[in-house]
């Protein structure tokens, strides 16, 4: 439950005043919180716990909690079939 | 590259447990406090590969084990009514209520979903405006922040429909719940490293120094708690009491400042109930008064619960350390993760539930052997 989940910010946005990203966990795309990590830049590997970015990780750091999070059957927070998608509602257009 | 650093992580391992046996002189009990750092040491086995002096014991902080089953009722009671979408993490969905669990509900009719994160509910509440859309927020520190988030978010773009069933609860208090109970065998405490991560580690200080235990920030891979058990053990055998932080490239002493924040603008501390330990006082969050038309609680007022949990569950004594789940008669028999009797095996982050899936009802092992 406690566990976070590190990917790739490859998209910054903002969502009703927000700030928002997209994070890649190794193919599967996911937005993410980033009011907790102010100083994130795109590119950055962050971990993420349901959907709020909680620290920086480097590259290497990430990807080897990846393969271990995968080994322990642990990246159904992101991954589970089980999760109802939401749908977008379209950005306001001032 | 996997083989690699499969390679290089079970050098590391290895030279941590040696410096680990070459520093230890006498038996330890140690506590590690997250349930993903149980699952980590049981799934890898690493209480197997410890000197015989060291005994591990599995702590309270299993989110989905320690919500009360009055609370999951309640619950279940707002998930069936006609005007409500009840939205909440996956891994709630199979704990059992007094009568069936989440998926049941939905089964029955009742609108129940599973989402990646509380802010996905304010989609569906903008797009639901003639339902109630209510949240099960439950965890530790580590999801208050995000909880938090929601229902501000909710408040600032006037979704009334939106409201959080809130049964959050902190660590540090149950960390002191177990020193103060008067047949305390813990002797030092692994950290629970995501909540530091948001919170630091200054509220684990007066603790250390207080009951004079070491407390090592952890993470959760092998290494890490290798690395966790050594800096306690060498502290334990040196006389020492302080809090040390193993996770260094995730948490700093003072947290997220901005999460914390958070966590103070939208709840206040409260007295909450843990199931399998009872009342711990001042050991979790609820609404704070400006956000009680988002507080499911004041929403929708759930009357009439009674529960009763199985006499034979030793559950209680296992979050407080004093019992391994093997020490059960009901353990892997009566009690299994698809017929759990108690909050340690609802959850697979739950000790008794990691024992079951990692087959340690099958098998005898010898210790340190």
């Amino acid at each position: 439950m406690c566990l976070a989940i590190p990917g790739k910010i490859v998209e910054f946005h903002e969502n009703q005043g927000v700030r928002m990203s997209k994070v890649d966990f190794g193919g599967i795309t996911r937005e993410a919180c980033l009011e907790y990590i102010p100083d994130a830049k795109l590119g950055d590997y962050v971990m993420v716990h349901v959907g709020f970015a909680i620290s920086k990780v480097d590259e290497e750091e990430a990807a080897r909690t990846y393969q271990y999070l995968a080994e322990l059957g642990q990246l159904t927070d992101i991954n589970s079939p089980d999760i109802d998608t939401v749908e977008e509602t379209p950005d306001e257009v001032p | 590259m996997k083989y690699l650093d499969e390679y290089r992580d079970q050098i590391i391992a290895e030279k941590l447990l040696d410096e680990i046996r070459r520093t230890v002189t006498r038996p330890w009990v140690i506590m590690e406090v997250c349930g993903g750092q149980t699952h980590s040491i049981v799934k890898y086995g690493l209480d197997y590969l410890l000197p015989p002096e060291i005994e591990l014991v599995h702590g309270p902080g299993c989110p989905v084990c320690v919500t009360p089953l009055d609370m999951i009722d309640r619950a279940h009671a707002i998930a069936r009514r006609p005007d409500v979408i009840f939205c909440s993490f996956g891994d709630m969905l199979r704990v059992p209520g007094s009568s069936g669990d989440l998926f049941q509900v939905r089964a029955a009719g009742g609108n129940v979903r599973i989402v990646y994160s509380p802010m996905d509910c304010l989609k569906i509440a903008q797009n639901n405006p003639d339902k109630k859309v209510v949240f099960f927020a439950i965890g530790f520190e580590t999801t208050a922040p995000a909880n938090a988030m929601a229902v501000f978010q909710a408040k600032a773009l006037g979704l009334k429909n939106f409201s959080l069933l809130v049964s959050h609860v902190m660590v540090p208090p149950s960390i002191t719940g177990i020193l103060q109970s008067p047949n305390n065998r813990v002797q030092a405490f692994l950290g629970p490293g995501h909540v530091c991560a948001i919170m630091g580690w200054t509220e684990y200080e007066p603790i250390a120094a207080r009951y004079k235990v070491p407390i090592a920030i952890t993470g959760f891979e092998p290494v890490d708690l290798l690395e966790g058990i050594l800096l306690t053990v060498r502290q334990l055998e040196q006389g020492r009491a302080e809090v040390e932080n193993q996770y260094a490239r995730a948490v700093t002493r003072d947290g997220l400042v901005a999460a914390r924040r958070m966590i103070a603008q939208v709840f206040d501390i409260a007295d909450r109930s843990w199931r399998g330990i009872g009342i711990i006082p001042k050991s979790g969050y609820k609404l704070n008064y400006a956000f009680r038309d988002h507080d499911a609680d004041r929403i929708f007022q759930v009357e009439n619960i009674r529960t009763r949990e199985p006499e034979i569950c030793i559950s209680g004594q296992v979050l407080r350390g004093l019992k391994k789940p093997v020490d059960c008669p009901a353990f892997g028999t009566q009690c299994t993760p698809q017929t759990p009797l108690g909050a340690t095996m609802v959850s697979a982050e739950g000790a008794c539930a990691a024992y079951y899936n990692y087959g340690r009802h099958l098998v005898t092992v010898q210790v340190g052997a």
